[in-house]
């Protein structure tokens, strides 16, 4: 993806999120607001666990929301802002989990299990490729054995 | 090697199905608390009885203690309640963090239902909350007598909790004896 469209997906999503929280007040800039859209859509609440700040009625995300605007006021930066929830919820809040030791397994495993299934998959077409070439051809006797087969068949089906 | 291949599917089944079964015990909504080994966080809010007076984090100084955050509008609080009464009559030491409550509802509460806590100090709009990692009450975290927090439980502390933690109360009690000249 391009930058352009990182941006537009992330515009969108903002959108949505923006639609799902009615706040009192806005932010001084619409600069901050944007921030603070895209930082609620990406920060989990941790009370509801499977929803974003965003998206949450918990009295707790309603209560995150406010020190992320308090904090984006205060003219902090996003990673700022992000650390200083990790620092008191842990890295549960992250959507995005930042990549350290004990995230590894999170960000790769999925592009390493990709890449076993296609090698397994090549080695079975390969596997199966190589015994459809060593096939022999039929005897004549077993082609006729077979058309003797296919034969009987057809007429078993017909009433 | 033929044969041995047969059983890579069985393999990968238990592996999954170990997994699985780890996954049925453990409780998805216990996160593991940030704050562990960490400070007790600055503060300075009012005390519940008395709200001219204002309580800091020096409360943890001297003594191993539990932070209990409770509020009046919290079912599991009341559940929880009887025992932490129980607990101060045993000599734990319990300070109260009124999280976002009335206070007058809430000094009516302990006259009610009998007051555990040494001290009480009001978090009204949740700022100590959020500094603690706080999502819900009641929580419970064990602090030692230099005002570091050592665990944390999430819900409500009964006898089976208790047992989880006393272990790690009394480590910091003997530590605690330790220093003492």
């Amino acid at each position: 993806m391009t930058g352009a469209r990182v941006v537009l997906l992330l515009w969108l999503l903002a959108g949505s999120a923006a639609q799902a929280v009615i706040e009192i007040a806005p932010l001084s800039t619409a600069e901050l607001e944007a921030r603070y859209r895209v930082l609620i859509a990406e920060l989990r609440c941790p009370k509801c666990q499977n929803q974003n700040l965003a998206d949450s009625d918990a009295p707790i995300a309603a209560d995150l929301r406010g020190e992320i605007r308090r904090l984006l006021e205060e003219g902090r930066s996003d990673d700022e802002i992000a650390a200083h929830l990790v620092a008191r919820y842990g890295d549960f809040v992250l959507y995005r989990p930042a990549v350290q030791p004990n995230t590894l397994v999170l960000w790769f495993a999925p592009g390493v299990l990709v890449a076993v299934g296609l090698l397994v998959l090549v080695a079975v077409i390969r596997h199966h490729r190589r015994s459809a070439v060593a096939s022999r051809p039929l005897a004549a006797a077993e082609q006729q054995r077979l058309d003797d087969l296919l034969d009987s068949c057809e007429k078993e089906d017909r009433p | 090697m033929k044969n041995l291949k047969l059983f890579i599917p069985l393999a990968i089944f238990l592996v999954l199905g170990v997994f699985l079964l780890r996954g049925l015990d453990r409780d998805p909504s216990e996160l593991p608390s940030a704050l562990i080994d960490r400070p007790v966080p600055a503060f300075t809010l009012p005390d519940l009885q008395d709200g001219t007076q204002t309580r800091d984090q020096s409360l943890f100084q001297g003594q191993v203690s539990l932070l209990n955050v409770w509020g009046t509008w919290c079912v599991a609080c009341r559940v929880e309640h009887p025992f932490l009464v129980e607990l101060a009559a045993s000599g734990v030491a319990i300070i109260g963090m009124n999280y976002k409550d009335e206070p007058q509802a809430a000094r009516q509460w302990l006259v009610d239902l009998g007051n555990p806590y040494q001290v009480n100090f009001e978090d009204r709009d949740g700022r100590l909350g959020i500094d603690l990692g706080v999502f819900g009450a009641p929580e419970t975290y064990l602090v030692d007598h230099r005002g570091v927090i050592h665990y944390k439980h999430v819900g409500v502390v009964d006898a089976k909790v208790w047992a989880q933690m006393k272990p790690f109360y009394d480590r910091l009690q003997a530590a605690r004896d330790r220093e003492r000249p």
